[in-house]
Formats: C-alpha cells, structure tokens, sequence
C-alpha cells in the first residue's frame, strides 16, 4: 500500500532523513519508536506531504506521490492524519470539525456528513459531545475527536504522531482505547508513539528509528524481548 | 453675575453669528456627510487592499512578497497628503469621477499598506497546527485560509481594525486639499467668513469627537458579539 524508497529529508544543512526503505502492507499496524530528534515524525509527515522529502521516491497504491506535480490534496484524503496538539478547529462545533471537510470537499452532502459524523462520535465514545466547542473538552476528548475528524473523510490510512504525548497520563488509556478499536477493524495504521506497551499489544510490526535510518525492524517480539541492534538495546534499556 | 451673563450673550451671539446665520450650520452638515462617505468607502477599499497585499506578503512566491513590501515600503514612507494629492492630479487627472470616490480610493490605498500588516500578524497568530490539520484532511490552501485560518484571525484583527478605521476618519480632514467640502474644510470656511477662529474650530473638533465617540461605542459592541459567539 505504501512503498518508500531511499527517502532523504534535509532541513538546511541538518540531513534527518538519511535513506529509508519502507514497505507497508494493507492491513498492518505499524508502529514508529526511537529517541527524540531521531526523525520518526519527520518520516510520518513526509508520508503525507507535510514535509518535502528532498530525495527519494513514496508510492501509494502504486502512484508516486512525491512526484512533482501530483495533486497533494486528492492523495491526502486518502490519509488521515492525528496530532500530537489535536489542532481541533476551536472557531467550530466538535459536529463542524468533523463534516468540514467531508462537506467542503464534496465527498457528502451536509446530511449524510452529519449522519457519519454521528457514527463516528458515538465509536468513539463522545456523541453527546456533537455541538459542544473543543475549548470544553478535555485533552483527551480532543484527541478522540480529532480521530473521527480523519475517519470522517474515510481514508485507507492513518497516520498518528504522538498522539497520546501532550495528553495527561489519565486521559492516555481512552485515546490507545479508540486507536486499539481501529487497529481491529482492519484500518492500515502507522503509528510514532513513546507507549511502549501499547506498541507491544498493538503493532503488527515496530521500527525502531534512530539518526534518520530505520535501525532494525521486526515484530514486537523480536523488538521488545530479544532486539539485536545495540541502539536498540540502549534505547530500550532506558525507556522500559 | 453680570460678567456671566454679559459671557453667555456674548458667546450666543458668535454661536448664532458662526452656525445659524446664513444656514452655515448646512456646510457642517454637509461636511459630515463628506467626511463619512469618504471613510465608509476608503475603509472598505482598505480591508480589501490590506488583504491582498497580506496574502503577497506571507506568499511563498518571491515576485509576490516584493510587491506586497514594496507597497507597504512606499506608502509608508511618503505623507498622506501628498499621495491624495498625486492620486487626485495625477493619477485621476483625467478621470472623471466624483471627487470624494478618488479621495476615497487615495485614503483606502493608504490605509491598505497599514491594514496589511494588521492582517498579516493576525494571520501569523493562528498555530501553524490549524494550517497542517486543514491541509491533512485534504483542503486547498484557498479553503483552509478562508474556513479555518481567517474565521480565528478576526477575532485578534478587529481591535486593531477598529483603531485604523478611527485614524483614517480623522485622516480624511485633509480632503480639503482637492477641494472636497468635509467638517474640516467647512469649519474652516465659517472662520474665513467670520473672523472667528474660536467657535468653528472648537465646533469641528466636537463634531469629530462626537462622531468616533459613536463610532467606538457601536465597534466595541460589535467586538463584544464577536467574542461571544465563541465559547472560550
């Protein structure tokens, strides 16, 4: 479903993407984990064109998005994105965050995009929540909300960058709660996170990600119990 | 008390003298007519000016942004008065349109340069979040300024665009200067016809006054509802 090929991402002279090559199946669940600064968000946000790549090639169903004059609209609406800060629009109800786009973009009309909205709230626990203004949520609240704000517009991805680390740790377990819901449902997930356990229960694969290059990679299994990499290990050893 | 009442006389005589005879109060009136016509158009040739040249300034194309900050480079650095009067003889020479639209258009130019940079530090003061969310979910750059990013800057740009709209109205006593009849111009016309400087000056500055007075009082009200449509 995602095919990358020696993706290089330079900020003026900091080089942070160093070459990687990445295939993710339909389906899978994977999982993103390294120490800060060592490029995982960078990598999750060139997926989605957030960022420029400045070398390499990404494929999405076989087409190269990183191609020069690709419309960068049309393939992000074939993938969702959540945030670390939510980034909920604050001028708009939780109902109006989540059928903007949906309505904006002419995928349905108002009706149906308030019916699927509906779905959406009540999968993630918050229908009652349709008019109130994100200022009246909790943190934890937002983020679910900014889950179903991505499904609304049915994507075949979704992309999550920290999304539980602006989160107080009371609020942590919903928001894996509703991402553990969807990663059963079949959804293709590629997950940066810190929550080693969640990443243990959840993933169907684990790159651990270190100096711009996926260091090894593996099931959570091999990662977690028996990681052969010695970053790997470091890492590990320090956040276990 | 009698060096009150010989006061009091006196200063309905000058008042009857420089506002009631020969209907002079009609030229004020006119005048006020004059100078809110030219501020209503300038203001909104204003916002739409400052728009467009925000959006160069924050443009990613490079002809772009030299523009908008050449713009705002030369309108900043050159007097009012001689942009109205270069627009009025210059530009519109030969144009023949009534003469408050030309000031309104040379007002609504000058105000564009500051109306920009207001608009561009609102814009500037929505997180970097509101634009990558918008654009995640698949909007254009067109829709996420227009249905995220410009909905939030309002609220931050409206006091300052309240401010300017009150400079520029007080601005306008200058349209004089081609000929244009407004309370300034009228006030000082009473005092040509007169020989009293007192009573008309001091009559121009309390309608001006009276007018922003109004003015702050019907915007604050509108600042007010802004806010309150919005839970936070």
């Amino acid at each position: 479903m995602i095919k990358v090929k020696n993706l290089h991402k330079q900020f003026g002279k900091l080089q942070v993407l160093n070459g990687i090559d990445e295939h993710i199946e339909k389906g899978e669940v994977v999982v993103v984990i390294g120490p800060s600064g060592s490029g995982k968000s960078t990598f999750l946000r060139c997926l989605n064109l957030l960022e420029e790549s400045t070398a390499g090639e990404i494929y999405v169903d076989d087409e190269l998005i990183t191609a020069p004059k690709i419309d960068v609209n049309r393939v992000r609406q074939k993938m969702g994105m959540v945030f670390q800060h939510f980034n909920l629009f604050p001028h708009l109800t939780i109902m109006g965050n989540i059928t903007l786009a949906p309505v904006l973009l002419k995928k349905m009309t108002k009706e149906e995009a308030e019916k699927r909205g509906k779905e959406l709230l009540a999968r993630v626990g918050l229908s009652e929540k349709a008019n109130a203004y994100p200022a009246q949520l909790s943190g934890g609240q937002k983020q679910r909300v900014a889950i179903a704000r991505a499904l609304a517009m049915d994507p075949e991805i979704m992309l999550f960058d920290e999304p539980t680390s602006a989160l107080d740790p009371e609020m942590v377990g919903e928001v894996l709660e509703v991402m553990k819901d969807l990663a059963k449902s079949g959804m293709t997930m590629v997950i940066v996170t810190h929550e080693m356990g969640f990443a243990r229960e959840v993933a169907s694969r684990v790159l651990f990600m270190d100096q711009g290059i996926v260091m090894e990679e593996g099931t959570p299994e091999e990662i977690f119990s028996n990681p052969k990499n010695e970053r790997t290990k470091l890492f590990l050893s320090k956040v276990l | 008390m009698t060096w009150f009442n010989e006061w009091a006389a006196d200063f309905a005589e000058t008042f009857t003298r420089c506002f009631l005879k020969e209907n002079r109060y009609k030229l004020l009136l006119e005048g006020i007519g004059v100078t809110i016509k030219v501020s209503l158009l300038a203001v909104i040739i204003g916002i739409m000016i400052g728009l467009l040249i925000a959006l160069c300034n924050l443009s990613k194309k490079k002809l772009l942004r030299f523009i908008g900050g050449l713009y705002t480079d030369v309108i900043r650095g050159t007097p009012s008065v001689t942009q109205l009067m270069i627009i009025y003889f210059v530009v519109f020479a030969t144009v023949n349109l009534d003469k408050w639209i030309i000031a309104a258009i040379a007002f609504g130019i000058n105000s564009g340069a500051y109306v920009s940079e207001i608009i561009r530090a609102g814009i500037l003061s929505i997180d970097k979040g509101q634009t990558e969310a918008g654009r995640s979910l698949g909007l254009n750059g067109y829709q996420t300024m227009t249905r995220i990013i410009i909905p939030q800057a309002i609220k931050n740009i409206f006091p300052a665009l309240c401010n300017e709209f009150i400079v520029l109205i007080k601005e306008t006593a200058i349209v004089g200067y081609v000929g244009l009849m407004d309370i300034q111009k009228a006030g000082d016309f009473i005092k040509s016809a007169t020989f009293e400087a007192f009573m008309p000056l001091i009559g121009t500055a309390v309608i001006y006054y009276v007018l922003i007075k109004i003015l702050t009082l019907i915007l604050s009200r509108v600042e007010l509802r802004l806010r309150k449509s919005e839970m936070r």
